[in-house]
C-alpha cells in the first residue's frame, strides 16, 4: 500500500504502513481466542520533521492504540512503523533502546502517568539513568533546565506529584517527555483534562517547544478545535482505521467524508449568534470486535447507499485523501 | 414581573475539612424563570456542582452545610425545608442529571426497575401503569426497544444509552426544572450532539427551566439564554447569553472567551492565555479572587472583593475596574512571556 500522506522533498521521520493492531478477546469458560478486537486495523501515513500530525477520533476508535503501537508500548500485529529508516515495529527490547530517546509519550492524566512516591527531581532524572546518560551533578543541572523550560520554579525538584495543580503537573510531563531530546513525542490528550484557561498555557507550551527543538508530534485528541489549532495536517480515524486526511485548514473548510463533516457540525461554537445548522449522527460508534460489513460508517450514515452496506471503500491517492463511495476513486 | 421559578440568594455553602472550613460558595445569587435555561459556566473548584448539590440538598454530609442566604423555588425556601418535604421536591419538581451516568445508575438493578421505582415514589399510579409509563419515557428519549431496555442492566448500555436513561429518570415525573451538571462532558462530541438537542426537544415539549452546568462556552452559547459565570466560589459576571459573550465585562470572562482554540482561529496562532491558576480554598486573596491573575488589577482589588455592580440591563459584573475592561481591545493582552530558554545539549 502506499503512503497516505505523503508530502515531498525531505524523508519522513516517521513513516507508518498498513499497522494493524488487533487484540486477542478471551471467551467462554476456557477463555478461548474466538474473535479480535481489530483496534487499529490497516493505518498508513507520514510525519515530517518539526510536523504536527493531529489524529482525531471518538472513543474506542483505536486512536490511543496507535500511538502506543508507534511508542512500542504494544507490539503491533502487522504492517511497518519506520522511524528514521529502521523499521522498529518487530525490535526486541535491547535493540530499541536507543529508539526509546527519540519517540517519548506525554498522556492525558499526568495524576496517573508520573510515580506519585517520587518527587519531581527524581521523575525527571530518571529518563538518564535508565539511558546511563551523565553523572549525578550534570543530571542535576539538566533537571533544573528542564524545569525552567517548562516554566516550573526550580524549587519543585523535591517536591511530590500530588503538590501541584493539575496543569503543572502537565508541565512535569512534558519535562520529563523533553528531557532525552526526542524526535518526535506522541501526544495523547495532553489537555483534555485540563481547565479552559489551563488549556491554552500547555497549548502554548507544546508549540514553543516545538519551534525550539525541531520537534514533530503525533497530537491524538478527540476535541477538533484544539486539533487543528495545533496541527499541521489532520488524520480523522473511525473504528480503526483512516477515514479521511488532510491539511488542517482544509479538513475544517471542505471536508469530504460524512463522518468528518458530523465531527465538525458537532463541536459546539462558542458564539450564541450562530445556531448551527446540526448535522445530529444517530447511535453509537459500533464495537470494533464486531464491526459492520462494508464501511464501518453505514450503521450512522446519513449519505449512506447500497454499495456501503457490503463493499468496504479504498482511500484515494489524492491531497485529501478520504475513504468514502461518494468519491468514485475511493470505490475499488 | 412574574417571581422567577427558582431564585438563589446570598447562598453561602461551607465544607469542614481536615485543614479547616472552607467556603466553596460564597454569597451568590441568581434566578432562573419557568422554561428558561441558565448556564452556570466555570473552571474546576469554582463552585457550580456545590450550587447544584445545595439547591437538591445533597450535600456530602457530614462536612457540607449551606451557611446563609436562601434557596427559594416556586415560593418556598429549600434551605429550611425538612427532608421529608425535600424528598418529595427531588426527582418529582426538580429533576437531575449527572456527568458520569454510571454512578447515578444502580449497577444491580435493571433499568426498569430504577424508572419505576421513581414513578411508585411520586405518582399515586398502579405497578403496570409505572411500566407503561416508564416504557413510554425512554422511547422519548429516543431509546430503540424500550420494553426490551426495561429488563437490561446499566452495564450493558453505551454511555450516550444511559445518559439516556439517566434523563428518562429525571424527567418522567415533569419536573419544573432540570439542573444537568456536566451531562455531556464524559461523552463524545457526536453522542454530546444527540444529548443536547435531546434536552432541548424536551425542554420545549414539557416547559421546564434548565439549569444547565459545565466548563464548555460553546455548549453555553448554544443552549442557554443567561449565564453565570463563577470563579473561586463567587459570582464573576451574569447577564443574557448575549452580554456574556458579545460584551464580556469581567476581565474573568473575557480571559476565558479569548483563550479558547476555535476552529476559526489561525493555525500554531498563540493563544491568549489567563497566566497562573485558580486559588486553593484555603488560601482565597483578601480582595477579588481573580487579582492575581488579572491584567487589569489595580491596588485596591488587593484590599475588598467587589461588590457585582449592574453594567447593563440584566447585566452584572464584580469588577472595580470594569469600565476599563469595557473600554479595552478584545485580545489585546495576555500573551504569556515567552520562557527562556537554557540550551538542552
Amino acid at each position: 500500500m502506499t503512503s497516505v500522506l505523503d508530502t515531498s522533498a525531505i524523508s519522513p521521520l516517521l513513516q507508518v504502513r498498513d499497522l494493524k493492531m488487533h487484540f486477542p478477546v478471551k471467551e467462554g469458560v476456557f477463555m478461548r481466542t474466538g474473535k479480535y478486537n481489530k483496534a487499529v486495523d490497516g493505518v498508513s501515513f507520514d510525519i515530517m520533521p518539526g510536523e504536527t500530525l493531529g489524529l482525531v477520533g471518538e472513543s474506542g476508535c483505536g486512536k490511543s492504540t496507535l500511538g502506543r503501537c508507534i511508542a512500542r508500548l504494544y507490539q503491533p500485529t502487522a504492517g511497518e512503523v519506520v522511524f528514521d529508516g529502521t523499521d522498529i515495529s518487530r525490535l526486541g527490547r535491547k535493540a530499541l533502546m536507543p529508539f526509546r530517546r527519540d519517540i517519548q509519550m506525554i498522556f492525558q492524566d499526568p495524576m496517573e502517568s508520573l510515580n506519585s512516591r517520587h518527587t519531581v527531581g527524581e521523575i525527571l532524572e530518571e529518563p538518564f539513568i535508565v539511558q546511563k546518560i551523565g553523572n549525578r551533578i550534570s543530571r542535576q543541572q539538566r533537571v533544573r533546565e528542564l524545569l525552567d523550560v517548562v516554566g516550573l520554579p526550580a524549587r519543585s525538584i523535591t517536591r511530590y506529584p500530588f503538590e501541584f495543580s493539575g496543569g503543572q503537573r502537565q508541565r512535569i510531563g512534558i519535562a520529563r517527555s523533553i528531557a532525552l531530546n526526542p524526535r518526535l513525542i506522541i501526544c495523547d490528550e495532553p489537555v483534555s483534562a485540563l481547565d479552559v484557561s489551563i488549556q491554552s498555557q500547555i497549548l502554548n507550551l507544546l508549540v514553543d517547544l516545538q519551534k525550539e527543538f525541531h520537534l514533530s508530534y503525533l497530537f491524538i485528541a478527540h476535541d477538533l478545535a484544539v486539533v487543528k489549532h495545533i496541527s499541521d495536517r489532520i488524520a480523522i480515524m473511525y473504528l480503526g482505521k483512516i477515514v479521511e486526511a488532510g491539511q488542517g485548514e482544509s479538513i475544517y473548510r471542505t471536508a469530504r467524508h460524512p463522518y468528518t463533516q458530523s465531527l465538525i457540525s458537532a463541536i459546539p461554537v462558542p458564539d450564541p449568534h450562530r445556531k448551527s445548522q446540526r448535522q445530529v449522527l444517530t447511535g453509537d460508534v459500533p464495537s470494533p470486535i464486531n464491526p459492520p460489513s462494508g464501511c464501518t460508517f453505514h450503521t450512522r450514515c446519513p449519505k449512506v447507499m447500497d454499495i456501503c452496506r457490503t463493499v468496504p471503500p479504498v482511500l484515494t491517492a489524492d491531497s485529501q485523501p478520504v475513504s468514502c463511495h461518494l468519491y468514485p476513486d475511493s470505490t475499488p | 414581573m412574574p417571581e422567577p421559578l427558582l431564585s438563589v440568594r446570598n447562598l453561602i455553602t461551607e465544607f469542614d475539612t481536615d485543614e479547616g472550613r472552607v467556603r466553596a460558595v460564597d454569597d451568590i445569587s441568581f434566578s432562573i424563570d419557568a422554561g428558561q435555561t441558565l448556564g452556570i459556566v466555570g473552571e474546576s473548584g469554582c463552585g457550580k456542582s456545590v450550587t447544584a448539590q445545595s439547591i437538591m440538598r445533597l450535600l456530602p454530609q457530614p462536612m457540607g452545610q449551606i451557611n446563609g442566604g436562601q434557596i427559594v423555588f416556586q415560593g418556598r425556601d429549600l434551605v429550611t425545608l425538612s427532608l421529608d418535604h425535600m424528598q418529595k421536591i427531588r426527582g418529582a419538581r426538580i429533576g437531575m442529571v449527572f456527568q458520569e451516568p454510571m454512578t447515578a445508575l444502580n449497577p444491580v438493578h435493571t433499568i426498569g426497575r430504577q424508572l419505576t421505582e421513581v414513578i411508585l415514589l411520586h405518582k399515586k399510579v398502579s405497578k403496570d401503569q409505572a411500566i407503561r409509563e416508564a416504557v413510554h419515557m425512554l422511547d422519548r428519549v429516543g431509546i430503540p426497544a424500550p420494553d426490551i431496555r426495561m429488563t437490561e442492566y446499566p452495564h450493558q448500555l453505551s454511555g450516550g444509552m444511559r445518559q439516556r436513561v439517566v434523563i428518562a429518570m429525571a424527567l418522567v415525573c415533569q419536573p419544573a426544572l432540570l439542573i444537568a451538571d456536566e451531562p455531556t462532558t464524559a461523552l463524545d462530541v457526536t453522542i454530546q450532539a444527540q444529548i443536547l438537542e435531546l434536552i432541548k426537544e424536551l425542554q420545549s415539549e414539557m416547559g421546564m427551566a434548565v439549569m444547565l452546568i459545565t466548563h464548555d462556552l460553546g455548549v453555553i452559547a448554544e443552549t442557554s439564554s443567561s449565564v453565570v459565570v463563577m470563579y473561586a466560589g463567587k459570582v464573576a459576571e451574569s447577564g443574557s447569553v448575549y452580554d456574556i459573550f458579545d460584551r464580556p465585562t469581567h476581565p474573568y470572562t473575557r480571559g476565558l472567551l479569548e483563550s479558547i482554540p476555535r476552529l476559526d482561529t489561525p493555525q500554531k496562532a498563540r493563544l491568549q492565555i489567563i497566566p497562573g491558576m485558580v486559588p486553593g480554598l484555603l488560601d482565597l486573596p483578601r480582595g477579588c479572587r481573580f487579582e492575581n491573575r488579572c491584567r487589569f488589577r489595580q491596588d485596591h482589588c488587593t484590599t475588598a472583593h467587589p461588590p457585582t455592580e449592574m453594567v447593563g440591563e440584566g447585566h452584572g459584573a464584580a469588577c472595580y475596574e470594569w469600565r476599563t475592561v469595557v473600554q479595552s481591545e478584545v485580545g489585546s493582552g495576555g500573551d504569556s512571556s515567552r520562557f527562556k530558554l537554557s540550551a538542552i545539549a
